[in-house]
Parts: C-alpha cells; sequence; structure tokens
C-alpha cells in the first residue's frame, strides 16, 4: 500500500490522539472540581481532603504524570495541526463569511479553541503556581489550601481571572466535549441530540463549579473566617 | 416579472498558477442584469461584453448547469457556490442579489487546488484520492446476481446520502483548514457502507486517507462549514465513520504478503 | 458503398453467443502489447476504457472535463432498463428486444438491439458490484419502476441521479485502472482529429486545453465515446461542452454518419427565461402524472396571472385533442402539440424574439384532489429545482414547460462489432447511431451506454486487434505530421479571424441553433429545411469571416474552444437538415408534416427502412462545404412485425 501512513502520521490519528488526551483532562476537570467545592463544607474538610491527595506520593506522582503527558500531547499534536492547516491555505480569501448556522455559542466555542487553548494554559500555570506549589507572592504561602484559596480570591483581580479562565475552559470543553466524538468516530446522527446535550450539560457544570467558588469568596459567602 | 440589477462586480484574474493573481473591477461590464440568469449566465454576459471589448473573458469551469457535474464553484462574497444553501453556482440564481449589490468572485482557495486560470482550479486531488482506494475491485463480467445479496433499505438510502456527492470541491474550499475530510469520507462511507464493499474496506479507509494527506489537503477540526457549503448537504456523520474505519484499520489491518502463487 | 452489418444470422437469441465463440482472441501475454485510445469517459468510455485495461490491454483516455468524472452522462435523472423480470411482471429480454425496436419506430437493427436486451441483465450485476446504491425495498432486493409509458418495471433507479451513480461506478472502475498503471488519463485533453494510414484508424490529434498544445497520440485502435450533438441546438439539456468534434473529424476522415436527423425532444423543461439563456433543465415527465398542461384560450389572455383565468378561458389541449391519453400523451406527439400552440401565439411566459415558447402545467387540480402534502412527497424535490431557477412557487402558480433537445440518436455508422466504416474506429454510446432507431426509450440511453463499454467494446476491439495485429505507424510517419499540421492550420485560422473578427463565438451558436430547432427540431418540412439548407451556409461563412476570439491559442482559451465546436456544429446542422430532406417519412422523432395521420408519424417503409449513411465527399478535410453521399443501409425485421402506432 503505497499510500499507506501510519497512525502518528494522519490528521486522523493526531486528532484521535487530541480527543483521548482531551477526554483524561476531562476527567481530570470534573474531578478537581468536585474535590474543590468541599470549600463550601469548610477549611477542615478542604484541608482533609488536600491531605488524603498527598497522603499517597507514588499515587498523586502517577496522576500528575499522566496529566503532563495529556495536556504536552494535546498541546503540541494541536499545535502541529494548526501549522499544516494554516499551509493548507496559503492565500486567504478577501472576504471571508461563514457558511454554517450552527448555536452562536458552539460557534464562538469552535472558532475560540485555538484561543482559549492557550489562555486556560496561562491559567493552569498561575493555578499551579497558586494552589499546588502555593508560592505566589503576597496571595499564597505554604500548605493551608483553604487558607491560600480564600486569600487568592479575595483578591478582585485574581478572582476575576479564575471566572475569565474557566468561562473560556467551559467553551472549549463544550466544544471538545462534542468534538471529540466526531474525532474518534463515535458520534453517530441517531445519539447526536444527546452527545450535544450532555456535552453542554457537562461544560455548563464545570463552568458553574469552578466560577461560583472564587464568586462566594468574593462576596465573602466562604472564607468570611481569613482576614 | 423581468426585473434587470446593477452589480458592482470585482473578479480575481489570475494567469496561471505561477501568477500572483489580483481583483479587477467590472463594475462596468455588470449593469442591467436579469434577475432570471443563474449566476454563471451573469457570468457569460460579462463575458461577452468583455469580449466585445477585446479583453480576454473570465475562465471559469462549468459544464452541465444543472447542479450535477461538479465542474462548476466559485466563492462569491466568501461563501462556495454564493448565498443560497444546497444550491450550486450554476443553480443559484442573480434574483438572490440586489441591484447595486457588492461582489466578490474567487476561486476556491487551497494549496491542494492550485488555480489552473482566473476562476478554474486544478482538482485533480480528488481523482488521485479515488485511484487510492475509492472503488470495489470488480471486473466487468465477474458479477453475481444484483439480487444475491439483500442491502437492507435504510443502508441502501445511507450508502446514497453519501454517494450524492458530486466532487465539486465546495467542501474544502469553506473548510478553514482547506481539508477534504468530507469528500475523502462520503467516499468511504458509499462504499464502506454496502455489503459489496466489506472486502476492501480496511485497506480503503487507510490508502484514501494517506492520499488526502499526501496533497496537501489540511486536517479536519470539525468546524463542519464542509457541510453547511456542501450543494447535496453531504453530512459530516461521514467523516465521523472515516476516522473510526480509519482508526480500527491502523489498529487491527495487516496487508497480505502476497502468496497467491500460480495455479500449477 | 455498400454498408455490411456483419450481424451474424442464426436464431436471434444465439447470435452474440455465436459472435463471441467466432471471434479471435489475443493471448493474455500478448495483450500488454496494443495499445487502445478511447475518447471520452462517460459512461461508454470509462466502463470501455477499464474493462480493456481489466484485460490487460494499454489504453490512453481523454476528456476535456477536469474529471473523468463529470461526463454528461452524469446528469440522467431517471433510470436505466434491465430485463431482470424481478417484479414477475411478464418482463424478459425479448420482450425489452421488442418495446425498444418498437419505440425506435423500426429503424434500428434487429440484431443489436437484441444483444442490447440480453447485455442489460449483466449491467445490473455489475454495477451493483461496483457499489451503485441502486433503490431497495424493504427486505434488502432491488426496487424497480415502470418508466416511460413501458408495461412492465424494468426500470433500476437510484433517487432522480441514476446517471451520476452509474457514472460513479464507472468512474471508480477507471480510477482503479489508472492506478494500476494501465490507463493514462489525460483530462482537459480534447481530441481534434483522428490520424488515418492507408484506411485504418491509428492514433488521434489532441489540444491540451490547458497549455493549447497539439499532439498526436498513436495507437493500435482508437474508440470515440464522445457523446450526442445535441449543442447544435445551443439550447439544449446537454452540458455546455458537449460536442461532436470527434465523431465530426472522424466523419471527415472517411466515417460515415448515420441518421444525423434523429433528434429527440424532451416534452417537460422549463422554458427559456431570456436571451442570455444558456441551457435548458430537464424535469422528470413524471410531473405529467399529476399536472395538466394548458394555454390560455385567448391571445389577450397570455400575459394575465394565469390563476385568473376561469376554467372556459383555459384551453386543456392534450385532454382535449386526445382523450384518451390526454396529458400522458407520447413525448414527441406532447411537444409537437406545446409548440404548435405556441406558434399560434397561445405560449406563455417571457416573449424571446417576438414569440412567448411555454405552456402551463398545472398542479392546483392535483393539491385540491390529493393535498398539498401529498403532491409534495411526490414532487417535492423537483418543484424545488422549479422555484430555484425560475423564483416561481409551483404550489401557488403552475409551471411554465417547453420541450428541448436533449438526445441524439443518429451518430457515426458501427456495424455489429461498433466499428465505424474506418478500420479500428469503435464508436461507443451515444456517439453511435446502432440501437435506437427513431426514437429512444427512457432509461434506454444508459443502458446502451454501458452495453457498449463493458460488455460489447472489450469483445469486439479484442477481435480486431487479434485479426489485424499491430499498427505499424509511428510518430516520424508523415501522415501523423501532415494530420497534426493541417489541425494547426485549422485553429490558426480561427485565431487569425478571431482578432479582427466582431461577433462573439455564442452570438453565432444561438443564431444556428434557432435555425436548426426552428427547421429541424420537432417538426419538420421540406420547404422548411430547404430555407434552412439555404441560410446555414451563409450563416458559416459569416462565422469563418467574423467571429470574434479573444487571447491566443497557447494556454486555456474558451472562446477558441468553443469556435472551433460551432464551426463543426455549422457542418453537422447542415447535414442534419439535408438528411432530413431526404427522409421523406415520418418515423419517431424524425415528424415531416407532410406525412401525418391527425399528428402522429406516418412511416414510409417501402422506401425508407433503412439506416441512412452520409459519406463526406468534399475536396478535402478542411473544406466546410461537402458533397456528401447518402447510403443505405437496408433493415430487415425477422422477429418483430412492422406497425403503426396509434394513440387515439
Amino acid at each position: 500500500m503505497e499510500n499507506a501512513l501510519t497512525l502518528t502520521q494522519t490528521g486522523i490519528g493526531k486528532k484521535a490522539a487530541v480527543a483521548l488526551t482531551g477526554a483524561v483532562m476531562f476527567g481530570f476537570v470534573l474531578v478537581h472540581m468536585l474535590g474543590n467545592l468541599q470549600i463550601f463544607l469548610g477549611r477542615e474538610t478542604l484541608n482533609h481532603y488536600s491531605e488524603m491527595l498527598h497522603a499517597v506520593p507514588e499515587l498523586l506522582w502517577v496522576a500528575r504524570a499522566v496529566l503532563l503527558v495529556s495536556v504536552v500531547t494535546h498541546i503540541t499534536l494541536t499545535v502541529d495541526l494548526a501549522l499544516r492547516n494554516a499551509k493548507a491555505r496559503p492565500t486567504a480569501y478577501r472576504v471571508s463569511a461563514d457558511v454554517g448556522r450552527q448555536d452562536p455559542l458552539m460557534r464562538y466555542a469552535r472558532k475560540t479553541m485555538i484561543l482559549s487553548g492557550p489562555i486556560v494554559l496561562s491559567f493552569i500555570v498561575f493555578h499551579l503556581a497558586h494552589l499546588t506549589l502555593g508560592e505566589v507572592p503576597g496571595l499564597a504561602h505554604g500548605q493551608d489550601v483553604y487558607e491560600n484559596v480564600v486569600r487568592g480570591f479575595q483578591n478582585p483581580v485574581v478572582a476575576g481571572f479564575y471566572v475569565f479562565a474557566n468561562i473560556l475552559l467551559g467553551l472549549h470543553l463544550y466544544h471538545g466535549g462534542h468534538s471529540l466524538l466526531q474525532s474518534l468516530g463515535l458520534r453517530n446522527p441517531r445519539l447526536d441530540p444527546r452527545a450535544r446535550t450532555a456535552a453542554a450539560a457537562f461544560a455548563a457544570a464545570v463552568t458553574v463549579g469552578n466560577v461560583v467558588m472564587p464568586l462566594a469568596v468574593l462576596v465573602r459567602a466562604v472564607g468570611a473566617d481569613v482576614q | 416579472m423581468n426585473e434587470n440589477i446593477d452589480l458592482k462586480l470585482h473578479v480575481w484574474r489570475q494567469n496561471g498558477p505561477s501568477d500572483g493573481g489580483r481583483f479587477e473591477d467590472y463594475t462596468g461590464y455588470a449593469k442591467n442584469i436579469s434577475t432570471h440568469a443563474s449566476f454563471l449566465e451573469f457570468l457569460d454576459v460579462v463575458n461577452d461584453r468583455l469580449i466585445l471589448d477585446g479583453k480576454e473573458a473570465i475562465a471559469f469551469d462549468h459544464d452541465c448547469r444543472e447542479g450535477i457535474c461538479g465542474s462548476c464553484g466559485v466563492v462569491i462574497n466568501g461563501q462556495p457556490h454564493g448565498p443560497q444553501r444546497a444550491t450550486t453556482t450554476c443553480q443559484l440564481h442573480m434574483r438572490k442579489f440586489q441591484t447595486g449589490a457588492e461582489i466578490w468572485v474567487e476561486p476556491f482557495r487551497a494549496r491542494a487546488f492550485p488555480v489552473v486560470k482566473d476562476l478554474a482550479v486544478d482538482r485533480s486531488g480528488f481523482d488521485r484520492i479515488v485511484q487510492a482506494g475509492g472503488f470495489i475491485t470488480a471486473r466487468a463480467g465477474s458479477a453475481p446476481d444484483a439480487n444475491e445479496i439483500p442491502v437492507p433499505k435504510t443502508v441502501a438510502d445511507k450508502s446514497m446520502d453519501a454517494a450524492a456527492c458530486i466532487g465539486c470541491g465546495a467542501c474544502v474550499a469553506a473548510c478553514p483548514n482547506a481539508s477534504a475530510s468530507l469528500f475523502t469520507s462520503a467516499k468511504v462511507a458509499h462504499l464502506g457502507l454496502l455489503p459489496q464493499g466489506q472486502a476492501e474496506r480496511m485497506k480503503r479507509a487507510i490508502s484514501m486517507v494517506g492520499q488526502h494527506e499526501k496533497e496537501g489537503f489540511g486536517a479536519c477540526s470539525n468546524h463542519y462549514e464542509c457541510e453547511a457549503a456542501c450543494p447535496k448537504q453531504v453530512s459530516v456523520e461521514f467523516i465521523a465513520r472515516m476516522n473510526r474505519d480509519h482508526l480500527k484499520a491502523q489498529l487491527t489491518y495487516v496487508e497480505s504478503a502476497g502468496k497467491d502463487g500460480g495455479a500449477g | 458503398m455498400e454498408l455490411r452489418s456483419n450481424a451474424p444470422t442464426g436464431p436471434i437469441e444465439k447470435r452474440w453467443d455465436q459472435h463471441r465463440f467466432d471471434m479471435k482472441l489475443v493471448n493474455p501475454a500478448n495483450k500488454r502489447k496494443f495499445e487502445v485510445i478511447m475518447v471520452g469517459t462517460g459512461l461508454a468510455g470509462a466502463a470501455g476504457a477499464a474493462s480493456l485495461a481489466d484485460l490487460g490491454y494499454n489504453v490512453k483516455a481523454f476528456c476535456y472535463q477536469d474529471s473523468p468524472r463529470r461526463a454528461h452522462s452524469i446528469a440522467a435523472q431517471g433510470g436505466i432498463n434491465g430485463a431482470k423480470n424481478y417484479q414477475g411482471d411478464g418482463d424478459s429480454i425479448h420482450r425489452l428486444f421488442y418495446d425498444t425496436v418498437k419505440g425506435g419506430d423500426f429503424r434500428a437493427r434487429e440484431s443489436n438491439v437484441y444483444r442490447l436486451a440480453q447485455v442489460s441483465v449483466d449491467i445490473i450485476d455489475q454495477c451493483v458490484a461496483l457499489g451503485v446504491p441502486f433503490a431497495r425495498e424493504y427486505g434488502g432486493l432491488l426496487a424497480n419502476r415502470s418508466f416511460g409509458g413501458a408495461q412492465v418495471s424494468r426500470t433500476f433507479y437510484a433517487r432522480g441521479q441514476t446517471g451520476q451513480q452509474l457514472l460513479l461506478g464507472a468512474y471508480s472502475a477507471l480510477e482503479r485502472t489508472i492506478a494500476g498503471g494501465k490507463v493514462k488519463m489525460n483530462t482537459r485533453c480534447e481530441m481534434v482529429d483522428v490520424i488515418v494510414s492507408e484506411g485504418r484508424a491509428v492514433g488521434i490529434v489532441t489540444r491540451d486545453l490547458v497549455t493549447g498544445k497539439i499532439e498526436s497520440h498513436l495507437a493500435d485502435a482508437v474508440v470515440l465515446a464522445t457523446g450526442g450533438y445535441g449543442n447544435v441546438f445551443y439550447l439544449s439539456t446537454n452540458a455546455k461542452g458537449c460536442n461532436a468534434t470527434a465523431a465530426w473529424r472522424a466523419h471527415k476522415r472517411g466515417a460515415l454518419f448515420a441518421n444525423p436527423c434523429f433528434t429527440q425532444i424532451h416534452p417537460t423543461c422549463i422554458p427559456q427565461g431570456g436571451d442570455y439563456q444558456s441551457k435548458l433543465t430537464l424535469m422528470s415527465e413524471s410531473l405529467r402524472n399529476d399536472g395538466r398542461v394548458w394555454v390560455p384560450r385567448k391571445h389577450d389572455d397570455v400575459t394575465k396571472d394565469p390563476r385568473t383565468l376561469s376554467e372556459k378561458d383555459r384551453y386543456y389541449y392534450l385532454e382535449e385533442k386526445y382523450p384518451a391519453f390526454g396529458n400522458l400523451m407520447p413525448r414527441d406527439i406532447a411537444s409537437r402539440q406545446a409548440k404548435f400552440v405556441c406558434d399560434e401565439g397561445l405560449g406563455v411566459g417571457p416573449e424571446i424574439n417576438g414569440v412567448r415558447r411555454g405552456v402551463y402545467l398545472d398542479f392546483a387540480d392535483a393539491i385540491k384532489r390529493d393535498g398539498k402534502q401529498t403532491i409534495a412527497e411526490k414532487y417535492g424535490n423537483l418543484f424545488e429545482m422549479y422555484e430555484r431557477i425560475t423564483g416561481e412557487d409551483p404550489y401557488q402558480v403552475p409551471m411554465r414547460i417547453y420541450p428541448a433537445i436533449h438526445y441524439t440518436m443518429g451518430g457515426l455508422w458501427v456495424d455489429y462489432n461498433l466499428m465505424s466504416t474506418i478500420d479500428g474506429l469503435f464508436v461507443g454510446g451515444e456517439a453511435n447511431f446502432s440501437d435506437h432507431g427513431a426514437n429512444r426509450l427512457g432509461a434506454s440511453a444508459l443502458m446502451q451506454g454501458l452495453a457498449d463499454g463493458y460488455f460489447v467494446l472489450p469483445y469486439t476491439v479484442g477481435n480486431y486487434l487479434a485479426t489485424k495485429g499491430k499498427s505499424k505507424v509511428t510518430e516520424s510517419d508523415a501522415i501523423v505530421k501532415q494530420t497534426v499540421d493541417e489541425t494547426k492550420a485549422r485553429f490558426q485560422r480561427l485565431i487569425d479571424v478571431g482578432q479582427k473578427g466582431h461577433q462573439t463565438v455564442d452570438s453565432f451558436h444561438r443564431k444556428l441553433g434557432t435555425y436548426i430547432w426552428d427547421h429541424c427540431g420537432m417538426e419538420r418540412k421540406a420547404d422548411g429545411l430547404k430555407k434552412a439548407l439555404a441560410e446555414i451556409p451563409k450563416l458559416r461563412e459569416e462565422f469563418h469571416a467574423d467571429v470574434k476570439i479573444t487571447g491566443s491559442g497557447e494556454g486555456l482559451n474558451r472562446e477558441l474552444e468553443k469556435a472551433q465546436r460551432v464551426a463543426d456544429f455549422f457542418e453537422l446542422g447542415e447535414l442534419m437538415c439535408r438528411d432530413a430532406l431526404e427522409r421523406d417519412e415520418s418515423a419517431g422523432c424524425h415528424f415531416r408534416t407532410e406525412h401525418q395521420t391527425n399528428g402522429e408519424c406516418v412511416r414510409d417503409d417501402e422506401r425508407y427502412a433503412h439506416v441512412a449513411a452520409w459519406e463526406w465527399k468534399g475536396k478535402d478535410v478542411a473544406a466546410r462545404e461537402g458533397n456528401q453521399v447518402r447510403h443505405v443501409e437496408p433493415l430487415s425485421f425477422e422477429y418483430v412485425k412492422l406497425t403503426q402506432r396509434s394513440y387515439k
């Protein structure tokens, strides 16, 4: 077969890897959010949860490694595909217009995938420094997670950035969640409307869950005990 | 009933693949156009006027002018085949435009579709994708009776939905990545759905996709502009199907070692 | 000249089998030493090229389109006949044969038609094997419908796109053989002459439409599958690029042209909208099952809104004249009656050159009877197409229809082996004259194209090569250079005139089309034909003196392409008129007003039960005027008795 390219060479193979790694991060984002929502249960619960995660360092590092590989693969392949795609149309149209009539949110989500990606990434870096390492001057220090979270979110700029980034993340998940079924060839017309609804619901849940935390802190509904 | 309109017309002129190309303003030639003319007839009228003015006619591909041969296709104000859905350029009529409207006409733009001249592009990449596996190997005379293998009506209908592709290239033109995934998947699905197409299904899903990549088309990133631009409304569900077949084939298909040998 | 059909004798159902057995075979190892040229890649061409390549021959294929998938076979909507008798309704090979001979009004060769009916069965099998998604019953078996007034359901179909699906099937086989290296495909490359050496076709001259390069290609046999010549009329349902140049050039090199006046009209096309009109679009004839055809009774009413006209002001001319069949009258009669009422000044729609050419096809009664829903289910897609083109909603306003030319039964004369009067020059599909006589039945064009391509040419070309051996002509032979030079000179003349001329190619083509349509269209009469024969040469001379062509011979130049095709249409159009004048009878689509009973054809079997084949006797191939000589191949009917049809 002269035309045969291996799985790692075809766009379909790459997209499948992007979808799979996306799915891994999907799972992470969900679990992460559910865990963090324990902030509403008070300082003890949250800090206890944090300690529990750190109880078996090997497990934690395996999880971190999987996430890291996923992130790196997701990003590398996406950039690779974006470069190839840019090459496929060397001359741009004089007039550019959309042809499709998707719902405006999906259209926005789809068009900003390549934008929401980097913003979400910069958010992750900040987020890791803020809450995983606990080392951002003036915002976080030490391993009292509850303290760090609340202090951070009491700052309107930080809270605002979290909200903004999580809305973008939500859009990213909305398109990504639907798109990964297509990329993996799992989409079919019979289940499609339900898949679309599920992707929307999932993205909305994660966004609301993640956004509600900084907002709660900002209005002092949570963390009034930290000054 | 017969109303005439004037248009502000800009057309892309390019002498060949190596020429840079430029827009020409043909507003002076685009006056008093019948709204009952098709878009190509409008270009015919402009061409007639250009010729009588001693200028070279605008080159564009067209043939059947009834929406089935797939020859025609230009980008009108950013939309392949123009503003009307499920309609080829030849079936688009001028009543879709208001008098005084500005019209920018461009060729389908993609690295894999080099411009032949003006609005005509070279779509032979599509033929090569078909050559890679868009067929069922069956020599004339070797076929079993047509009713020997029943094909469920739903399968035949779905296969026909995919087979309706006219190979015009609007999917490539509309795709932000200039991907030919919709075209390729339509053929993979048309044949892969039918019982007759099973024997070569895995091989086809590997080699056609491979050729698609080699032609320099972009990759699908699920924007679905292709489906919206497709004059035959071929569905992107076939891309999902192609992805499935391709991934499965990549993981499972092994080419036989060719030990067919002689018959004695 | 004696025209020998080379049709075998003996019982008709055994003839093709016996003939195949009598053929010489080429040793499998030797097949690869032979080159065959295939011009045109529609149903006959693509199927033929793929089949010859599968047998082992090297094939060079040519098409003027940018891809073989775009040949105009793709536009056929209705279906393909196959005598499968899957419906158990009494169909058989013999019945299809009988219907085709009768439908052709007894002007086709019985042996050919029988073979066509025989292989129709294999065609369906082959197409299904190639993945053509024919319509199916719920049980998974193939669906059929009755088509074009046939008494049995033998038509296989793929929605309204049967031609497309069959062509894509043949195209996929062709692409497979291209990938296998057995076919060398040349797209955007037009045949502009045939090279004949000592009576044998040994190659062709082509013009590359992108570079303008004119060059020769040599082979051991040449097959033309270049379609019909309906575009002589300018406005037809053919694709814009369809042309007669390949056939006409072959004719001028010695191939006889048979029955050029046999051209078919389709009654339900969307009428011309204005003088910019470039082609006509066909609408399925099935519309006549529910629509009622009428025109206003009074001249004053033709511009009024049709919905305001009362029942007594409407002239349902088909229902009144033919109460038994009404709106379902056969194609030719329905067409002629439409022309007749329009000539009377009762036509509707836009006025073009002083005449309104359109009649109403009204669904108001059907919608009242069955409901809009039912009508939409049956004809929804056709109504949409109509609205897209005309901007009028047929659910509200009656459709306007008018007949248009859409198929040509005439073509290059071929014998039973599909070989023309030039040795080694084969002709398949619509380009030959062979199987449809004076009138083609619905769903038979696709059948004939594929029959020739898949099942006839592969055998008969092989037999020819086995008998004749390889051609000895090489590129350095004088005949090759001479033919190429003559072609170059022909193009140069057009370019030279084109620089000084004042009128566009299309304007000449339109005028030519109007002459032919008026005098050699739906009905012909002696004085009209004589008038056309006087006028066409004048127009042709004007064309060669005043045509305007911009651009040069190098590179893509659509005006030059069109000009050389139109130059050939002028000569062919004239021959059509001569043939129509000489055939002093009515037969099938050839309706001479002098020979009718109440609008129906009256044949003259005593004098015209034959094929008329014209030989070019012009002084040379450059000459525009040829004193063509009419030869005849007598037809005998052993199996189908000669009868006259009647619809009263």
